[in-house]
């Protein structure tokens, strides 16, 4: 396996920077906005853009967190995935919802992220942040926001890799 | 038909014989046996026993055949087809049939049913009350006649206790034993021994004592009126000291009990096998320990199989339902030399309670090697392994615990009156 | 880790880190009940059975709440709407079933072992809805959430079952599931409800009801098996409720935060007074809310084992 470092700390945080601007340019401001982090990486980059809105709006949007594994449409050809616990405690009715994402590839996670989001009330809005688009669609979904693009071969894998959990921010692309 | 049987180690208990010999058969008698006796050449079959036992066939004096009634599940045929592979040459058949072996015809229809079709002797056991109801005496006399060794209730015990005593002080016109199931009913309204069994899956349990109190009550009867008892399948510790310390004191005691008792605990009911249901049930270790020192010491007198073939419907439904017993015959010898490769046993002691032990009991003119005798004779190997596949049983019932167990030591011949009525073929 | 077992027959048999893993699991469904719409597309094509030989409302109409909230078929069969009662064996009964193609199927029954029975008959998993007086591993799994909801751990408590012991599937289920952690169980009731040699189980027995509670921090309360025989193992329900009943004077020798469960269905008046089964320190309703979340998890992990 060879391994090659595609994004660096720097490079992830100037990607967030940027996909925290573009979310308060394009609704004008945070009002009525929330934050809500697909599992596991997901929630930890809401939370930092949470912080960089925090830092240039003086306001702390809410933040939420979204386990997708119940509305999956693989769930049963996998290995029974452990289902992790969804912890939105806030209202999200007629919200602009920012969903957040580490990798957006199939949109087949989008898809089931926008579905549980539905179960849960009637937002405003649902607008997709994610910090690697990697291409291969197979749904009629894009993001809103896209950090970096990389159109990834066959053979290859990308990985995103956080302090909060991996020890170190990178974005790694894995080739055989 | 003459029969030569060559260079096996020929154990008969019961004459002090332990030795390599030759035996010659002629028709049904036991011709001659002694060191290199000389073929004739006329011989329709040579065994080369060589590294075998050869002893005198087995006789079981508890057995279920079925039939008449329950035909479903065994018939006489493959009863004695099973008996036979077993090692068995003799076996006493319960008399808990449909009709109930409470009046000579029925014993008469077993008796005829058996010389007709039967691989092995069977002598029926008649009831000690009608219908197996506990409350009037059946026909004993009448079934003596017919041919009776021993009166039982098997499966049930004479829960009057003045019934009992009149059936003890009646068989001693005949001089033929009450064979004893003993079962305190208010006390055994279970399924599974009380103790690990009971306490772990819930299942309505059977205490020790359910047992110990009646095998007290029936000895302190048969002493009162001075018959001969014989308490059948014993299964606990309390039994054994009850019963040991009768002995000490009245002599018309013996008691047997089965392979499944020293060989399964009461935790091989844990996953639910209905195989493992069993009247008494499988008890403790502690009791397991007690039993092969009952056997020993020689408090136990008689290893008996309590062969119970049944149907599948019977066994497969769930524990409460299924009916008790196991298919004993086929698997009872290899069971038995446990004792023997553990050290429990002697193999002359095993096989004493076997053949001479039960053959006194029933005052048989089996049970032993000796010229002029009647030819029943087997020959077994202690050593030679093989796998318990049920699938393979004679019996129609394949009902056993033991399916799929590594067992050590086989029946390889079984003569019974002069005939060959099994041999296994890895007999050369 | 990874659920790899086809049916859940017993706790005896579960692992520590199974056990845990199903509590963990039941969490992330818990929050669904809370809903507006209760209900995730998880378990969509998927066929569940209930088939109760015994008569239940709670345990059956909560397996069928979990069930229909992950969006499964359920079907409900009863003994009295089977063709049980026309003589049909379980083992045909069982065939029957499985033609039809269940995903799980949910078994209660008066005797012990016939959900293993049926476990080792078909391909469905099969969820062990209480089987006589052995186990019922739900309820054991539901109560073991709730003490860990309301006291946070479950190492270093003691916890009091009291009543009809030797008919209670609770209490096995419950004792195989606590022995896993560092707890002192005690058991307490008349010597003829308790079966000998329980302390094997790995707990203590004390038949006075007033030592037993003494700086307990979990109560459980268990209901006479009238079903099972029970009442012949007491003089009267009078005298019993005397000497078992849970009274507030109990409770002033129990821990001061003590918590009162029960299976259900209460006996009021009998093995809890109204004033304990109603009050501050009683969570039974909360056994009931978190039965549908672990009965969801456990349908969950089966489902997804089994396909």
């Amino acid at each position: 396996m060879k391994k090659k470092v595609f994004l660096d700390k720097k490079a992830i945080d100037r990607t967030l920077t940027r996909i925290t601007h573009e979310i308060l340019e394009k609704n004008e401001g945070c009002d009525n906005l929330c934050l809500i982090g697909i599992r596991t990486r997901g929630v930890y980059l809401a939370k930092r853009i949470q912080d960089k809105i925090k830092s240039i709006e003086k306001k702390e949007l809410p933040l939420g967190i979204l386990d997708i594994t119940m509305y999956r449409d693989d769930i049963f050809k996998l290995k029974t995935p452990a289902v992790k616990k969804t912890d939105i405690s806030f209202d999200i009715n007629n919200k602009i919802v920012i969903l957040i994402d580490d990798v957006m590839h199939t949109g087949r996670t989008t898809r089931a992220a926008i579905d549980a989001l539905m179960d849960l009330g009637r937002p405003q809005k649902i607008q997709l942040g994610v910090l690697v688009d990697r291409g291969n669609r197979e749904l009629p979904i894009h993001p809103d926001y896209a950090g970096v693009l990389y159109n990834v071969d066959t053979d290859e894998e990308v990985l995103v890799r956080l302090k909060e959990i991996d020890g170190k921010d990178e974005v790694i692309i894995m080739s055989a | 038909m003459r029969i030569m049987i060559k260079n096996g180690r020929v154990i008969d208990p019961k004459n002090s014989i332990n030795d390599i010999l030759d035996i010659s058969i002629k028709d049904n008698l036991i011709d001659k046996m002694g060191k290199n006796i000389k073929e004739k050449g006329n011989e329709d079959h040579i065994i080369n026993a060589s590294g075998h036992i050869v002893a005198p066939g087995f006789i079981d004096i508890h057995a279920h055949l079925r039939e008449p009634g329950y035909e479903y599940k065994e018939t006489i045929t493959t009863g004695t087809m099973a008996a036979a592979r077993g090692g068995f040459t003799s076996v006493v058949c319960m008399a808990n049939t449909d009709p109930v072996n409470d009046n000579k015809s029925v014993t008469e229809y077993i008796i005829k049913k058996a010389r007709l079709e039967g691989y092995c002797r069977v002598f029926p056991c008649g009831a000690i009350t009608k219908g197996l109801k506990g409350e009037e005496l059946s026909e004993i006399g009448e079934m003596f006649g017919a041919g009776i060794v021993a009166i039982s209730d098997d499966g049930k015990s004479v829960r009057n206790s003045e019934v009992l005593r009149k059936a003890f002080e009646y068989t001693k016109i005949f001089n033929i034993p009450v064979i004893s199931h003993c079962e305190d009913y208010d006390l055994s309204k279970g399924y599974v021994h009380e103790g690990a069994a009971s306490l772990l899956t819930g299942l309505e349990a059977i205490p020790s004592i359910a047992e110990e109190l009646i095998v007290n009550r029936d000895i302190v009867i048969a002493q009162y009126v001075d018959s001969h008892v014989h308490i059948t399948h014993i299964s606990t510790a309390g039994s054994i000291d009850i019963i040991a310390n009768a002995k000490k004191t009245y002599k018309r005691i013996t008691c047997d009990t089965c392979p499944h008792y020293f060989i399964l605990t009461d935790e091989a009911i844990l996953g639910f096998d209905t195989n493992t249901k069993v009247n008494p049930p499988l008890r403790s270790k502690r009791d397991v320990e007690a039993i092969k020192e009952g056997l020993k010491n020689g408090t136990i007198d008689i290893i008996a199989t309590d062969h119970a073939p049944h149907d599948i419907t019977s066994k497969d439904v769930e524990y409460n339902l299924a009916s008790s017993g196991i298919s004993g015959f086929e698997t009872a010898l290899s069971l038995s030399l446990n004792l023997v490769n553990e050290g429990v046993l002697s193999l002359e002691e095993l096989i004493k309670k076997f053949t001479v032990n039960p053959a006194r009991l029933l005052n048989l003119p089996y049970g032993e090697i000796k010229e002029g005798k009647a030819a029943d004779i087997i020959v077994f190997n202690p050593d030679i392994e093989w796998v318990v596949d049920k699938n393979t049983f004679y019996s129609k019932g394949k009902n056993t615990p033991f399916h799929g167990w590594r067992l050590k030591g086989k029946n390889l011949l079984t003569i019974v009156d002069g005939n060959i009525v099994f041999r296994d073929k890895a007999l050369r | 880790m990874n659920w790899v077992k086809k049916d859940l027959l017993g706790i005896k048999g579960l692992t520590k880190e199974e056990i845990l893993f199903i509590l963990e699991t039941a969490e992330s469904f818990k929050e669904i009940s809370l809903r507006e719409i209760k209900k995730v597309p998880t378990l969509r094509g998927k066929t569940i059975i209930t088939l109760f030989y015994e008569p239940s409302t709670r345990t059956r109409t909560s397996f069928e709440i979990a069930a229909k909230r992950l969006s499964a078929d359920t079907i409900n069969i009863s003994a009295s709407t089977s063709s049980y009662v026309k003589g049909e064996t379980l083992k045909d009964t069982a065939k029957n079933l499985e033609s039809m193609r269940p995903d799980v199927i949910i078994i209660r029954h008066s005797m012990p072992g016939a959900p293993h029975m049926l476990a080792g008959m078909i391909d469905s998993s099969v969820v062990n809805g209480g089987d006589g007086s052995h186990e019922h591993p739900t309820q054991a799994l539901l109560d073991l959430y709730t003490i860990k909801e309301k006291k946070g751990r479950l190492d270093g408590l003691k916890i009091v079952i009291i009543g009809d012991i030797i008919h209670s599937r609770v209490a096995r289920s419950n004792i195989f599931a606590l022995r896993h952690f560092n707890v002192d169980i005690v058991c307490s009731g008349p010597p003829t409800m308790m079966p000998p040699n329980l302390e094997e189980l790995g707990v203590r027995v004390e038949y006075d009801m007033n030592k037993a509670v003494e700086d307990a921090d979990v109560i459980m309360m268990l209901r006479i098996q009238k079903e099972r025989g029970g009442t012949s193992y007491i003089p009267s329900i009078r005298e019993y409720s005397t000497l078992y009943g849970l009274k507030a004077s109990h409770i002033e020798r129990a821990k001061k935060d003590v918590i009162i469960m029960h299976p259900g269905p209460i006996n009021r008046g009998v093995e809890i007074t109204d004033e304990v089964a109603d009050g501050p320190y009683s969570v039974i309703l909360d056994q009931v809310e978190n039965g549908v979340a672990v009965r969801m998890g456990i349908l969950y992990l089966l489902t997804g084992s089994a396909s």
